[in-house]
């Protein structure tokens, strides 16, 4: 186990910077993931963190210790990849022991550290396999057992799911949480799905063009996200956004109706984006905060999704699974005042 | 719609079927005729060979496939010729040496040039791309030139340095390494490993198909290699088979049945390094297919 520290980490290729100077500091045995649209710089930052990209400027400390300059293998830390990087022609026990390769270890001792990992991973009576032979978890399995068996520092995971079905992703969503509470080492997990972020991190890091854009626990990006950004790209579906603009008491949206002022935070005529998650947006009888023509359902069982246009806009609102709206039904949907979020209009930050 | 419009519809629609599948058959039918064709322009020559080496003088000359009266005679003089082993053993020894080489260094250069950035990387590759444009014929003078100034006509060293390593498969190597995925050394890099094992442990195995065709292409083109031996060689000891053999060729005669005796029994190494090999490229092709 170990700290993580980045210290306004700059990479840049040619004229062109893809990173601005990111500060990060990560507590050891937390389970970090950096999340983020592609191109955001999360697989960069995660690669410099390894030693496969050169830093352009600023510090990336691991247990305290600066590692710029220091090859990937003095690092000591162990990184799965996105397509598992297990050596097609190795047995998956030469696969896991690859790893001790140059570990001064006895043969003995490799040998128990092999047989311990695949219990742990169960992969005890697939390591005489080749990596052909196996199904895509039992080869997700192997590429964590070839990181684990070093006992690193740290554990870089480079969108290691994304390759599984749906299916066999919650599964191993599943089985790295677990591993994470067994072992307990520094995970740093890449992913651009924000659910495998929420279901698997201590703390949330949310990227975008090679900034953060907010740091924190699930809980925090999810009920107060920083900005409009994080609000759109934490939850799915994504959180429904109105302008509007502070009138008196209340703030007039750009679909011809209004909401109560929240906060007392803001300027009369002051421009606002009004954020509201469409699982906080229900549909239920009695007058509400607006009303609109259902346009299109998705049945989702429990629940059923209704997109209804509101005015000019359409919005994302929650209704029953057992009884849905119809398509053009007019609806009324509801929303509790603390589920109203507020961004400035122009800098798109939150306002609390 | 009537029962008989109906019949007559379906009897159409069969008519059609049957039609396609008469098309579909004659197409085959010619397709199979084609290869038959070139498989027979293939096989004749080598069952000539065959069949002349088991003939006797005169009958060398008929063009039957079987001699009138067979012979193992050609075989029993070319094997009981001392010379025709050294010219087996120099040719193996040559041939397996470039190969050794070839699989070694042009798979080297291909995954420097493949898989490390560096100033002037694309120019040095164009480069050495640019010498297969030049004829075996016009460098065989610099080529002699070279040898004669080092001291190195009529050596091994002299007939082997010219081909110990190639553009060609400089050229193969670096577009079968292109298929490496970056992943497989980079987890290599983490897992300890230097530059040089991880061409060696993770790069060379993930292309052996690729290896196995480079062997077989430098060993079959060294084992057959006549202009430059012939040349480099001046002793009858350094000669390798293909010269070797134009000795049975005198002014007076030529020996056609003790020549393809000889062009027989050497082909034999060659089937060998194709059925050892063959297995690593068929091996290949079938996981190129699959890649998903």
């Amino acid at each position: 186990m170990t700290t993580v520290s980045l210290n306004n980490l700059v990479k840049s290729y040619g004229d062109t910077q893809v990173l601005h100077g990111i500060n990060l500091d990560i507590q050891s045995g937390e389970f970090v993931v950096l999340v983020g649209p592609s191109g955001c710089g999360k697989s960069t930052t995660l690669r410099m963190i390894a030693g496969l990209e050169e830093i352009s400027a600023g510090d990336i400390r691991i247990g305290g210790d600066v590692v710029n300059d220091m090859e990937p293998k003095e690092r000591n830390i162990a990184m799965v990849f996105q397509n598992y990087a297990i050596y097609p022609h190795m047995t998956v026990r030469k696969n896991i022991g690859f790893g001790l390769r140059t570990s001064k270890l006895s043969k003995d001792e490799k040998d128990a550290r092999i047989d311990e990992v695949s219990g742990i991973l169960e992969l005890t009576d697939l390591l005489d396999r080749k990596p052909n032979q196996l199904s895509g978890g039992q080869r997700q399995r192997v590429a964590i057992g070839r990181a684990m068996v070093r006992d690193p520092a740290a554990f870089l995971f480079d969108e290691p799911l994304s390759n599984l079905d749906a299916q066999l992703r919650t599964q191993m969503r599943l089985e790295i949480k677990k591993l994470h509470q067994r072992v307990g080492n520094t995970i740093i997990f890449v992913t651009h799905d924000q659910v495998e972020a929420m279901t698997m991190a201590d703390r949330i890091v949310i990227m975008k063009d090679g900034h953060i854009q907010q740091v924190g626990t699930p809980f925090e990006v999810f009920y107060e996200p920083a900005n409009i950004f994080v609000a759109q790209f934490i939850g799915a579906p994504s959180m429904n956004m109105l302008n509007g603009i502070v009138k008196g008491e209340t703030i007039a949206l750009d679909n011809g109706t209004s909401v109560p002022v929240p906060t007392t935070k803001l300027n009369e005529n002051q421009k606002v984006a009004v954020g509201l998650r469409p699982d906080a947006l229900l549909v239920q009888e009695g007058e509400g905060l607006f009303s609109g023509e259902v346009s299109v359902i998705e049945p989702l069982g429990t629940d059923t999704l209704a997109y209804v246009k509101v005015g000019e806009k359409e919005v994302i609102a929650k209704a029953s699974g057992r009884t849905p709206p119809a398509i053009g039904d007019t609806v009324n949907l509801h929303a509790a005042p603390e589920a109203i979020h507020l961004f400035d209009a122009h800098t798109g930050e939150a306002i609390r | 719609m009537a029962f008989s419009d109906t019949l007559d519809t379906s009897k159409k629609a069969t008519a059609l079927r049957n039609s396609a599948r008469r098309k579909r058959s004659q197409a085959q039918f010619i397709r199979w005729l084609l290869l038959f064709a070139g498989g027979i322009a293939m096989i004749m020559p080598i069952v000539f060979m065959l069949s002349t080496s088991f003939k006797y003088p005169f009958e060398v000359y008929n063009l039957n496939l079987i001699p009138e009266e067979p012979t193992i005679e050609n075989y029993t003089y070319v094997l009981e010729d001392g010379r025709f082993f050294g010219w087996f053993t120099n040719s193996l020894f040559i041939a397996t040496i470039t190969t050794i080489c070839n699989v070694l260094f042009d798979s080297l250069v291909g995954y420097v040039l493949c898989k490390y950035t560096f100033p002037g990387r694309y120019i040095i590759f164009i480069a050495i791309l640019s010498t297969l444009m030049i004829p075996t014929e016009m460098l065989v003078i610099p080529w002699y030139l070279m040898s004669s100034a080092f001291g190195w006509l009529d050596t091994y060293w002299g007939i082997m340095f010219p081909g110990l390593m190639t553009a060609f498969g400089t050229f193969l190597m670096k577009q079968f390494f292109e298929t490496v995925p970056d992943d497989f050394l980079e987890a290599a890099r983490i897992d300890g490993l230097n530059e040089l094992q991880i061409w060696w442990t993770v790069a060379m195995p993930l292309v052996r198909p690729a290896l196995a065709a480079l062997a077989i292409f430098v060993f079959l083109g060294n084992w057959t290699a006549f202009i430059w031996p012939l040349i480099v060689t001046n002793s009858q000891e350094m000669y390798t088979l293909p010269v070797g053999l134009t000795t049975f060729s005198v002014e007076a005669q030529v020996e056609w049945e003790l020549i393809m005796t000889g062009a027989a029994i050497s082909t034999i190494p060659t089937l060998i390094v194709f059925l050892v090999f063959q297995r690593y490229i068929i091996r290949g092709v079938v996981m190129a297919g699959l890649k998903g």
